[in-house]
């Protein structure tokens, strides 16, 4: 059936509306910053300090995510298992959760009094007030976006490719790393993507799980919090590089799996 | 010789299947999609696993339930090529066919996957990835990327189906060159008689899990054991009852009107198949003066040029299709609706006890 001219223009309409309405703030915080502003205030150490801060426990939590989501992820769409449909659930529940009941959670389980307090004190390991702690709230609130599109990825690949790989000679190890995890790589890079995307604007549970201390657990967006009752210029002007940075590495990670979608695609 | 004795119920299979086939022989196996045949194969491979299952290749045991063996399909040198081929698509056809060659040291591997592609005429087609090669192509890929580890069995699941018709004539003469040179035992999984008369040397009809007839494709056409081999072997078959009549003749009431008589002795619920190439169509109300004793009045249903040959599907009692070359179809001016007599002779009309 043709499509009537008249559905496409509304289809226009609806495009148009979600994209001024979901533009509109990012550019406004553009407008309200001008590039004096933008450079004093990135020499402020407030700035300098919260902006390395994300960047490194934004990192490191990404890593952990990749490395242990990603075969786990791996597990979840190539086998059953009874009671996988809980695990899997249980697994989005952050997804689902509100930051700060994140936050409490995690405080009530790592915690000093938490129920895991005593072995991590037993083990020297401190993590509420503590870089280590920022870490520890980011990978538990961005894990479940990595974890659900890498389990989708790798759904997506053809089961026969594996078995041609294991009758090929290459064991269960082997087939992951040379063949499941290449083919479904545009995936799991979105996946990435995503879940660096809410690492770097986790707020609450990092908040309450490990506080907002300069240099030590305060966040990009903790510090924008921090000035905007008394210095708003200045945490407009760290937001308005906070957007720079995260669409920086989103559009990266995007060109990246755009060349492996595009490597794929000639199949 | 590769040996595979496997029950497994899963789902709506029930299979419970015994093959083998010895080194250098093909045995094709054959039947209607859902009877097991894919299911055995990635069983053998390894890929899959049965409730109860003996699989050994020469002194090797890959499977034995009994004994809790059950060897992983990365140590069973079973080459098995499934139906889509399964080409790594990040991998250029070079690095597809290296894929296996671990045991090689490294800068061997290209070399060798070189040669076997050019064994294959793909040379110029070494680094481009699957997805730009074509269908033919890629089936001689995924062929020589299992044949270039030396496998000690060769499984081949639908290796013609993803092909266009034209791709089909030359790819099955390629195989059949394929199997003529390797000295390894091969099965091959068709649902097409013809594939399967073609490529296998054996070929075992599989249905509801079952292997039904087990025999060379001629004798399987000449003396199916049921009505369902015959049909998959391309006769018509009709249903009727049996009983003695005079001379030694069989004499058979058809569902639904008209009576044929047959040499073959039998009595009771029969099938009745003919080969289409055996039935003779005449104008209504010809005189009867061949030998052929056999005439059933019939109104053509449908009338399909195949090559040189023409199809003709007839109802009687029951349906049956008949094939005239295209000059007698012209000759006795066929179209759908004209009424015709077929005819055939007793001696080529063949009965299955039902």
């Amino acid at each position: 059936m043709k499509r009537t001219p008249r559905f496409g223009v509304l289809l226009g309409i609806a495009l148009a509306i979600a994209l001024s309405f979901l533009v509109l703030p990012v550019v406004a915080i553009f407008l309200n910053t001008g590039p004096g502003q933008l450079i004093a205030s990135l020499g402020e150490p407030t700035a300098t300090d919260a902006l390395r801060l994300s960047l490194e426990t934004s990192m490191i939590a990404v890593a952990m995510i990749v490395l242990v989501g990603t075969p786990a992820a791996f597990l979840l769409a190539t086998r059953t298992f009874p009671g996988k449909a809980v695990v899997e659930t249980l697994l989005e529940l952050p997804l689902v959760l509100p930051p700060a009941v994140a936050g409490i959670g995690l405080l009530a389980a790592l915690g000093p009094e938490g129920i895991l307090g005593g072995v991590l004190r037993d083990a020297h390991i401190a993590l509420v007030v503590q870089t280590a702690g920022v870490v520890v709230a980011l990978t538990f609130v961005a894990a479940p976006f990595h974890l659900r599109q890498a389990q989708s990825a790798f759904g997506a690949v053809e089961t026969s490719l594996l078995d041609a790989s294991r009758t090929l000679g290459v064991g269960e190890a082997g087939t992951f790393l040379k063949v499941a995890v290449p083919v479904a790589l545009p995936g799991l890079m979105a996946g990435l993507a995503l879940a660096w995307g809410r690492a770097l604007g986790e707020f609450g549970a990092t908040l309450i799980f490990a506080g907002s201390y300069q240099g030590i657990t305060q966040t990009a967006p903790l510090a924008i919090y921090g000035q905007f009752s008394s210095n708003l210029p200045g945490a407009l002007a760290l937001a308005a590089v906070l957007v720079a940075v995260s669409a920086a590495l989103l559009l990266s990670v995007k060109i990246l799996s755009g060349s492996a979608v595009l490597g794929n695609a000639a199949r | 010789m590769l040996r595979a004795e496997v029950v497994l119920a899963v789902g709506g299979l029930d299979l419970c299947v015994s093959v083998e086939v010895t080194a250098g022989r093909c045995l094709a196996l054959t039947g209607p999609s859902g009877a097991g045949k894919t299911t055995l194969l990635r069983l053998i491979a390894g890929v899959a696993k049965a409730d109860r299952s003996r699989i050994s290749c020469g002194e090797d045991v890959w499977s034995d339930t009994e004994h809790a063996i059950h060897r992983p399909p990365e140590r069973r040198r079973c080459a098995y090529v499934s139906q889509d081929y399964a080409l790594f698509p990040h991998l250029s056809a070079w690095r597809n066919v290296a894929y296996g060659l671990r045991e090689v040291p490294h800068r061997e591997r290209r070399q060798l996957a070189l040669e076997m592609l050019e064994r294959f005429g793909l040379a110029q087609r070494a680094n481009v990835r699957p997805g730009t090669l074509s269908g033919g192509e890629r089936q001689r890929v995924a062929l020589a990327r299992a044949l270039v580890r030396k496998p000690s069995a060769l499984l081949l699941d639908e290796p013609l189906s993803a092909l266009d018709a034209r791709t089909r004539a030359i790819a099955s003469r390629e195989i059949a060159t394929v199997l003529g040179e390797t000295d390894i035992p091969t099965m091959l999984v068709t649902h097409d008689f013809a594939d399967a008369a073609l490529l296998g040397d054996e070929v075992a009809v599989i249905d509801h899990g079952r292997v039904i007839q087990r025999g060379t494709a001629s004798d399987l056409a000449a003396e199916p054991r049921s009505a369902f081999v015959a049909n998959l072997t391309g006769a018509v078959v009709l249903n009727g009852v049996a009983r003695p009549a005079a001379d030694g003749l069989t004499s058979v009431a058809l569902d639904g009107g008209g009576e044929v008589k047959a040499t073959t002795p039998a009595s009771g619920p029969v099938a009745v198949s003919i080969y289409p190439w055996e039935i003779v169509i005449e104008p209504p109300r010809a005189p009867a003066v061949g030998s052929a004793q056999n005439h059933l009045l019939a109104e053509v249903v449908s009338v399909t040029t195949v090559g040189n040959r023409v199809r003709v599907g007839l109802h009687a009692s029951q349906p049956l299709v008949a094939e005239v070359t295209q000059t007698s179809a012209r000759s006795l001016g066929l179209a759908v609706g004209s009424q015709v007599s077929a005819s055939w002779k007793a001696t080529a009309t063949r009965l299955i006890e039902r």
